[in-house]
């Protein structure tokens, strides 16, 4: 007895697992019919030949030889077909297959699958304007231009080739009533849309035409069979996984349960070495017979994953074999981060404070000349990142950015300024993950409250205003992608909830919903006199915005003594 | 004692220098038998230790024994760079030391031959493994390592996440520094600091060649072993167990015969340290479990590779 499915399988290596699978297929009265590539040694070919030679319904098929992308593919899976289709008289559904192919469910599962839908073509067939699969650029050209050259033996010529027809706008007719359609080259048709393919007056035309195409194999049947199925499911009903450069994923021992679950009648493409694969798939009697659809989604997502993590990458990940170019990276830093630069001048406990407020990890000056100034007073932090000054500026934006990777999962806040290694202001303004307060002329409160002699401070105070003006024109430049907000120290005293309330609910964490606490503000009494005299010798400094001599004194008395409440 | 007759036209071959390591050996070869390397080239440098005489009844090893300076031999890479082209053409090719131990996405489950079947499927001539200093918990001395034994076992920790990396204009190379060497032998140094970045699996051709070590190849595609555009490209890691109790000795005796690196200034650098109590380990340093753990910490990408 002869079952109502048959395989045509296309091989050209691996032929010892070839032979384990067409004799399970055989097993269960399945007859195969094999193509081996004509570029096969004709001595491993009868070796293969004989060693099947004692399963009556294996025959082997007229050998042509198969380069990818080109029609020998196609040429071989034609004269398979029609020895299929002459040879066994029962047959219903021809099923196409590799030599890499393993069927994971019973045989007699798909039988009965096809079986119950006598009149279905499975086969994968879009068209192309639809589909955005293609790899090289080729998508409608592939139907419009020749192509005599192999893409892996003579890329060259093939380039020039495509470029020449390109430049000349050379292109060719499609026959009459043909709609170009693609898909996987893995199909399951019916006797009858297969004979219709297969037997039509016009076939020399279609061939000929399909010669010159390049992959035909993704795009003969899928184009034909829609002239004369009436009903095409179009879908494989082999799984088969692409990657990003349209090669075949492969399977491996460790996908054993994943492709268990998938419930999918045949896989591609398994490794040959996979023996626990082809032990377990092979020799697996079923209990009962399963009539579950096929579900590939976990390996969908798992593979479409690894695409993903080739094409993009992980943000903010910088190793050795991710070191993507400034500003194509996908992600400067792995996560959003918070620079202040002036609050923890002004404000006594600004550092405790957010991270009460927050959560958040709150740095003090991680580029501070010293050294670096991690959170707690720690001399390391995750992933063993160095307080070393030394270590940190012979790299500040590895630094920066490995402790952001770091310390994924927890919101980094660190502060920053004039005195610190500038370095690195460029590679934040850049990162969308920053998100930058200043309070411009801050630097000055330290210089006021310190017990230095005041030509020293003056020319100090001459060299951070620089600093620090240079450091706003980056942050104020069309080139920055940071969030950055920047207030005059005279701007931020008069009203400085507002902005403290909007910096928190940047941050984000959950636990505060209205600011009730401020930080407490250092004493500023005398500070406008402060300025006052900077001017008086001749050092202008502008970054404070206008602060009236004699105002330091009032809101900086009353701002931080007692808590200050929010309506 | 040259056994290269055996070799098949599709074995996976090792290259590897080394002297007075035969206390490393047995493992050493017993882990890359199981990886699935088919045939090891050993250059003797002159070991006087019994290595010579335990690698020559290897059945799956060729053996050369030279009296001549690692030093003259730009450490070793002339030896094997002859080797490699008489012998390895055509062949997939590791070239490591006895202290380091080939990791790479799926090893618990796959072997080398997976990797390389798949990277020659992927048109992938070269596959990066950056060196990852191991180092155990508590003075290096604390644990001494018997034959046979798995180092990474003492030396178990490893720093996560303190590396820095360039480019390398003249050979395209990324130049990676970091680790605890950085960290501790070259806190106040930290540009001397030894490259890290490696490229030790090679689908090999007569026409290369290891410029430095196997920090990098000639021609320069070879070193293209990362993405400039933002993917991540597969690699692997090298785990390096050169910090166990047998350190100390061997800086001494390396700093004596200055036959190593810029004037062994590794070595220099190490044996000021090594006196006071060398402690590598730190709070933040992390303890090795598997090749997805490094793979999460960004040590180390599948690539593509699923």
């Amino acid at each position: 007895m002869t079952a109502s499915l048959g395989v045509v399988m296309l091989v050209h290596n691996a032929l010892g697992r070839a032979e384990q699978v067409a004799r399970h297929w055989a097993a269960a009265d399945v007859p195969v019919v094999i193509h081996v590539d004509g570029k096969v040694p004709a001595k491993t070919f009868d070796g293969f030949r004989a060693a099947l030679a004692d399963v009556p319904n294996v025959l082997f098929s007229n050998r042509f030889s198969c380069e990818w992308g080109a029609w020998g593919l196609v040429a071989a899976a034609q004269a398979a077909s029609e020895l299929m289709l002459s040879r066994f008289a029962e047959v219903r559904h021809v099923y196409l297959a590799s030599g890499s192919c393993l069927p994971l469910r019973p045989v007699q599962e798909l039988i009965e699958y096809l079986a119950d839908r006598p009149r279905t073509d499975f086969i994968e067939s879009a068209t192309t304007a639809d589909v955005p699969w293609t790899v090289g650029g080729l998508d409608e050209e592939r139907f419009t231009m020749r192509f005599p050259f192999s893409w892996k033996r003579q890329r060259y010529l093939f380039d020039m080739a495509v470029k020449l027809q390109r430049g000349l706008r050379l292109t060719r007719r499609m026959p009459k009533g043909l709609v170009p359609h693609m898909g996987s080259q893995w199909w399951c048709l019916t006797r009858q849309t297969l004979s219709a393919i297969l037997q039509d007056p016009r076939r020399r035309t279609y061939d000929r035409y399909f010669r010159h195409v390049w992959i035909p194999d993704e795009s003969y049947f899928q184009t034909l069979a829609r002239l004369y199925s009436t009903n095409i499911e179009s879908r494989s009903l082999t799984l088969s996984k692409f990657d990003f450069q349209g090669k075949p994923h492969i399977f491996y021992d460790d996908h054993l349960q994943l492709l268990r679950r998938s419930d999918c009648f045949v896989a591609r493409k398994i490794w040959p070495h996979a023996n626990r694969l082809y032990e377990v798939f092979l020799t697996g009697a079923a209990d009962a017979l399963n009539k579950t659809e096929p579900n590939p989604g976990k390996i969908d997502r798992i593979f479409a994953k690894a695409v993903e993590r080739r094409t993009r990458g992980r943000a903010g990940l910088y190793m050795q074999s991710r070191f993507p170019n400034e500003d194509w990276e996908n992600g400067v830093t792995a996560a959003e981060y918070s620079m202040f630069q002036g609050f923890a001048e002004l404000f006594e406990n600004f550092e405790p404070w957010v991270h009460s407020m927050t959560g958040a990890r709150v740095h003090g000056h991680l580029f501070a000349p010293d050294r670096v100034h991690f959170a707690d007073g720690q001399t390391a932090l995750n992933g063993a990142l160095s307080d070393s000054a030394l270590q940190r500026d012979y790299n500040p934006k590895a630094f920066l950015t490995n402790l952001i990777w770091n310390t994924r999962g927890e919101r980094q806040c660190f502060q920053f300024g004039p005195l610190d290694n500038q370095d690195i202001n460029w590679r934040i303004a850049k990162d969308p993950n920053a998100q930058i307060s200043v309070i411009t002329g801050a630097w000055a409160v330290p210089l006021f409250r310190s017990n230095m002699d005041f030509a020293d401070i003056r020319r100090i105070a001459a060299t951070l205003q620089k600093i620090e003006s240079e450091h706003m024109d980056i942050l104020r430049s069309p080139f920055s992608k940071a969030r950055v907000r920047i207030w005059s120290m005279a701007e931020f005293i008069e009203a400085p909830m507002e902005p403290l309330q909007g910096i928190l609910d940047e941050i984000g964490q959950a636990r505060i919903r209205r600011l009730s606490e401020a930080p407490k503000m250092v004493d500023l009494n005398g500070f406008g006199q402060f300025l006052q005299n900077l001017k008086n010798q001749g050092m202008h400094p502008y970054l404070m915005g206008d602060f009236p001599i004699e105002r330091g004194s009032t809101s900086g008395a009353d701002l931080p003594r007692k808590p200050y409440l929010v309506k | 004692m040259d056994r290269t007759g055996q070799i098949r036209p599709d074995d996976i071959l090792l290259f590897c220098t080394q002297r007075n390591e035969k206390i490393r050996l047995a493992y050493f070869l017993e882990y890359y038998r199981k990886q699935g390397v088919n045939h090891f080239f050993f250059v003797d440098n002159d070991s006087d230790d019994g290595a010579l005489e335990c690698l020559r009844d290897q059945p799956d090893v060729s053996l050369w024994h030279t009296r001549a300076s690692y030093r003259r031999s730009r450490f070793g890479v002339d030896w094997l760079n002859w080797l490699q082209r008489k012998h390895a053409h055509g062949h997939w090719v590791l070239t490591v030391d006895p202290d380091e131990f080939l990791v790479y996405p799926f090893c618990d489950t796959r072997p080398l031959r997976a990797l390389t079947d798949w990277l020659d499927a992927s048109s992938i001539k070269s596959f990066s493994a950056m060196l990852l200093d191991m180092y155990p918990k508590g003075r290096l001395d604390a644990q001494p390592y018997q034959s046979g034994e798995d180092p990474i076992e003492i030396a178990s920790w490893f720093d996560s996440g303190n590396y820095t990396m360039a480019r390398n204009k003249a050979f395209s190379n990324l130049w990676i520094q970091g680790g605890p060497r950085a960290r501790v032998f070259f806190a106040d140094a930290p540009a001397k600091a030894p490259a890290l970045n490696k490229v030790p699996l090679v689908k090999w051709d007569r026409k290369y060649v290891y410029a430095s070590s196997t920090h990098m190849l000639l021609p320069r595609g070879l070193n293209q072993v990362y993405d400039e555009w933002g993917g991540e490209k597969a690699s692997g890691v090298l785990l390096h167990a050169k910090f166990i109790d047998t350190f100390g000795a061997k800086a001494a005796e390396e700093l004596e015969r200055g036959q190593h690196y810029a004037g062994s200034v590794e070595y220099k650098a190490y044996a000021e340290r090594v006196r006071d109590n060398p402690q590598l380990w730190c709070k933040w340093s992390e303890k090795y479990i598997n090749w997805r753990q490094l793979e999460i910490l960004g040590l180390m990408s599948k690539g593509n590779w699923a």
